[in-house]
């Protein structure tokens, strides 16, 4: 089974180096190969099953209560700006 | 005294034999002495601890009863701790310092224990032996060339090597349950959203379970009874009424029905593994228990459908470190969460989900289908916890796939949501080995009920560690 990792990597936003993608075609496709299995079960007319708990749609009031402060929220980064989070620029000035 | 069990410390406690803060300096004195051999901390927070511990004895001093007051213990780098670094035991967040506490730090804060400090564990509870650790591997206490298993290594290191009176950990496809067999102590995964996940860093989302590891059942007991129920802040928490736990804990196994699934017991098993499982369930049945064969058709699918809907979920969780709000970039991640990452997100791509994911998400059904259907005729279920007794560092470490082969007997309570008990059954070659008692969900009181039964009449919790 062989992926295309520089393409999953792309879309996982993972910068890899040439070792590593090396490395990783040969393991994830090791791993590919032992979940191949799963196409012996008969799954017609299953349905998923996506969590267990059988919840659905718990909700709360739409009420602000406490949070932290701006400080507390911008506190673990360094590239920051009047209490806002810097991120790198999206749109150009084209 | 840091051989003391929780229920004997909570004793001494209120009877003024000891104090918190003699307790506490004992423990932080005995973690300087044995963890440099063990590795089982990241961070150790002495300061934080005894200030707590004397904030304790004035709560004692006063009579307040508190269900944990002035007990030391240690949480996973996973549970966010205000103002205390928090790595998930990964360098992506060596740096990290949350601004909260996740509900169960503030539990157990309220239940008045003492922290000593985060755990060491395979970064972002990727792993089954405790070796993709970011800041060491943790080693076995019972034999520092072995592993301790993981991904909580560090919790069941530390109790075992009575670094601790109790540790939490997670459990999202046998992180509590794998090393607590192989270090000789009590491992508990609950019930799916019985514990509130809100705070712990997610690994799996529809899998991870919050539970703890102690020296005896009773203690784990005990535990659970504080850490259990409804979170406004995780919707998954069911309002499932808490039980006293330790309430029929002396019940006995007369007319219990357990279940012996086939398919656990088969090639894939060590025979001296099984061996010691079989010992156990005959005295189970000396006890007046009724062994009923029971079959889980499905299986040998659970491994493979657990690798692939934990790395979807794990891509899914991970996107979040993109080193903007917190952390360091993305390069930094380590190689199994790299695998983890690529793993998931191949997985769930266009082209791909419905081959992979919607077909791992209807065998999960199956799966569930085959529990419910096993619990229609036995009360609980006892199978193997690990394939194999505790193996060396390096041993699997070479070979991602055969590590995940170690997960074999524990994914399937994790993708069905079961609750399931891990309690030492003996030594093999002089290291721990474990079994696991499953039941239905919200059964817990019943795992405890029959590894109490079982515990009493070996108590493997005796053989200390040599350190």
């Amino acid at each position: 089974m062989k992926i295309d990792v520089k393409h999953i990597a792309k879309l996982a936003n993972l910068p890899l180096k040439d070792e590593e993608i090396k490395k990783l075609e040969s393991q994830l496709g090791e791993t590919l190969d032992y979940i191949e299995q799963l196409n012996e079960v008969d799954t017609k007319n299953i349905e998923p099953t996506s969590q267990v708990t059988g919840l659905e749609n718990i909700t709360r009031e739409d009420e602000a209560s406490e949070s932290l402060s701006q400080d507390e929220a911008v506190s673990n980064t360094t590239e920051k700006h009047n209490g806002l989070f810097k991120v790198k620029a999206i749109l150009s000035n084209d | 005294m840091t051989n003391l069990t929780l229920s004997q410390a909570l004793e001494k406690l209120k009877n003024k034999e000891i104090s918190s803060l003699e307790l506490t300096k004992a423990y932080l004195e005995r973690i300087k002495k044995v963890d440099p051999k063990i590795n089982a901390f990241i961070t150790v927070t002495e300061n934080e601890a005894l200030e707590q511990a004397k904030k304790a004895d004035i709560l004692i001093e006063n009579g307040e009863n508190l269900p944990l007051l002035g007990i030391p213990i240690a949480l996973k780098d996973l549970f966010i701790t205000e103002g205390i670094k928090t790595t998930a035991a990964s360098k992506v967040l060596e740096n990290y310092v949350p601004q909260y506490d996740a509900t169960i730090v503030r539990k157990l804060k309220e239940a008045g224990t003492v922290i000593l400090g985060k755990l060491n564990s395979d970064a972002w509870a990727h792993g089954a032996s405790g070796e993709n650790s970011d800041f060491g591997p943790t080693k076995n206490p019972y034999n520092i060339e072995y592993v301790p298993g993981g991904s909580s290594s560090g919790s069941a290191a530390s109790v075992a090597s009575d670094m601790c009176i109790f540790s939490m950990g997670t459990d999202t496809g046998g992180s509590i349950r794998l090393p607590a067999s192989f270090c000789n102590v009590v491992g508990l995964k609950p019930t799916y959203g019985r514990v509130s996940r809100n705070g712990i860093i997610a690994m799996a989302s529809s899998l991870d379970s919050i539970g703890h590891i102690t020296k005896t059942v009773e203690d784990s007991a005990i535990v659970l009874s504080v850490t259990a129920g409804q979170d406004k802040y995780d919707a998954t928490t069911p309002s499932v009424p808490v039980k006293d736990y330790a309430e029929n804990l002396t019940k006995g196994v007369k007319g219990l029905k357990i279940g012996v699934p086939k398919e656990y017991y088969s090639e894939g098993l060590d025979s001296r593994v099984k061996d010691l499982i079989q010992k156990a369930l005959k005295s189970l049945e000396k006890r007046g228990a009724k062994l009923i064969e029971t079959s889980l058709p499905h299986t040998k699918y659970a491994n493979p459908v657990y690798y692939i809907v934990q790395p979807a979920e794990v891509s899914s969780n991970l996107a979040r470190y993109d080193g903007i709000r917190y952390g360091g970039e993305r390069s930094i991640f380590g190689d199994e969460a790299k695998r983890r990452i690529m793993l998931g997100t191949y997985v769930l791509s266009s082209g791909y989900y419905d081959a992979y994911y919607k077909k791992a998400m209807q065998v999960r059904t199956l799966l569930k289908k085959d529990f419910d259907k096993a619990f229609e005729r036995v009360d609980v279920m006892i199978a193997p916890v690990s394939p194999t007794p505790p193996f060396k560092l390096g041993e699997k470490s070479k070979d991602p796939l055969s590590m995940y082969m170690q997960d074999i007997f524990t994914v399937t309570a994790s993708l069905t949501g079961n609750p399931a008990l891990s309690v030492p059954i003996g030594f093999i070659d002089d290291l721990p080995n474990g079994m696991q008692i499953i039941g239905p969900h919200f059964s817990e009181d019943l795992l405890f009920r029959v590894g109490q039964t079982y515990e009493q009449q070996n108590q493997f919790y005796l053989e200390k560690p040599n350190l």
